[in-house]
């Protein structure tokens, strides 16, 4: 298959999952977000969000024929990494999901502005560290 | 009804990172080596979901209310200032480092360095808390 073919059709399944939950919920999906609000208030809704995204993922290995990844074992990079992705998501106010997909999606200016940052942040880091694998 | 939605909207979303690639580390890195082996295929990954999102906010506008709420909750912030540029800056360094953005991140949350990583995002996420009231 194509390479383009399946990143294509997993982004847009994502721009599905963002379309239910506007025009049902009203609500945008961004993980961060999600993630912290069923953290910090415990929302029923947040939390069987974030109990689909394994669920969804586990359908597509087991379903689909999808391969699924192993995470690189490299615990003092994780944490650092982990550290940095969360101090970020919330000083930024949002992530590759809310920013990335549904703020551009709206045309926000603040997102644009952010996922130019994450992304030229994010090539620069590996430009200078290279792959961890 | 609203629950049942955000568990179906979750299972979606996770189903379309899984599909799309983005929970592999590696091709997230190769996607972001842009000055080394780049690999372009997680281009189509935003690609893809923006023109949904797109199509999904259109309709969204000419709707007064969404379907089983009485109003739509969207972000009303438009200022740009530091905290939205540093705190992006750091999120991008992150996730070039290991290759996990959010979302993905919690694909793996089964596995135990899916889950060291998700903690450590949680403590990262709670520290930014603190410091945004003072800078």
């Amino acid at each position: 298959m194509d390479a383009f073919l399946l990143p294509l059709l997993g982004g847009m399944i994502i721009g599905v999952s963002t379309l239910i939950l506007l025009l049902l919920n009203g609500k945008v999906a961004g993980i961060s977000t999600i993630f912290w609000n069923f953290c910090t208030s415990k929302s029923m809704e947040s939390a069987l969000f974030i109990i689909g995204l394994p669920l969804g993922a586990l359908i597509a290995y087991s379903m689909l024929g999808i391969s699924q990844p192993t995470l690189p074992s490299n615990t003092s990079l994780i944490l650092l990494a982990g550290f940095l992705v969360g101090f970020g998501v919330n000083r930024g106010s949002g992530c590759t999901s809310g920013h990335g997909v549904c703020g551009i999606g709206r045309f926000s200016i603040r997102s644009i502005v952010a996922t130019l940052c994450f992304m030229a942040s994010g090539i620069v880091t590996v430009a200078f560290l290279g792959v961890n694998t | 009804m609203t629950t049942f939605v955000a568990l179906v909207s979750g299972i979606i979303f996770g189903l379309g990172l899984a599909v799309s690639g983005m929970t592999d580390t590696a091709k997230v890195q190769g996607f972001l080596d842009l000055f080394g082996n780049w690999v372009p295929d997680l281009m189509f990954v935003m690609g893809g979901a923006l023109i949904v999102s797109a199509i999904a906010y259109q309709i969204a506008k000419k709707q007064i209310r969404p379907m089983l709420r009485y109003s739509f909750d969207l972000p009303q912030n438009k200022t740009i200032d530091q905290k939205l540029i540093t705190g992006s800056l750091i999120f991008g360094v992150g996730w070039g480092l290991y290759g996990l953005c959010p979302g993905p991140a919690l694909t793996h949350v089964l596995s135990q360095d899916g889950l060291l990583f998700v903690a450590a995002m949680l403590v990262g996420m709670l520290v930014s808390y603190q410091i945004k009231k003072f800078i």
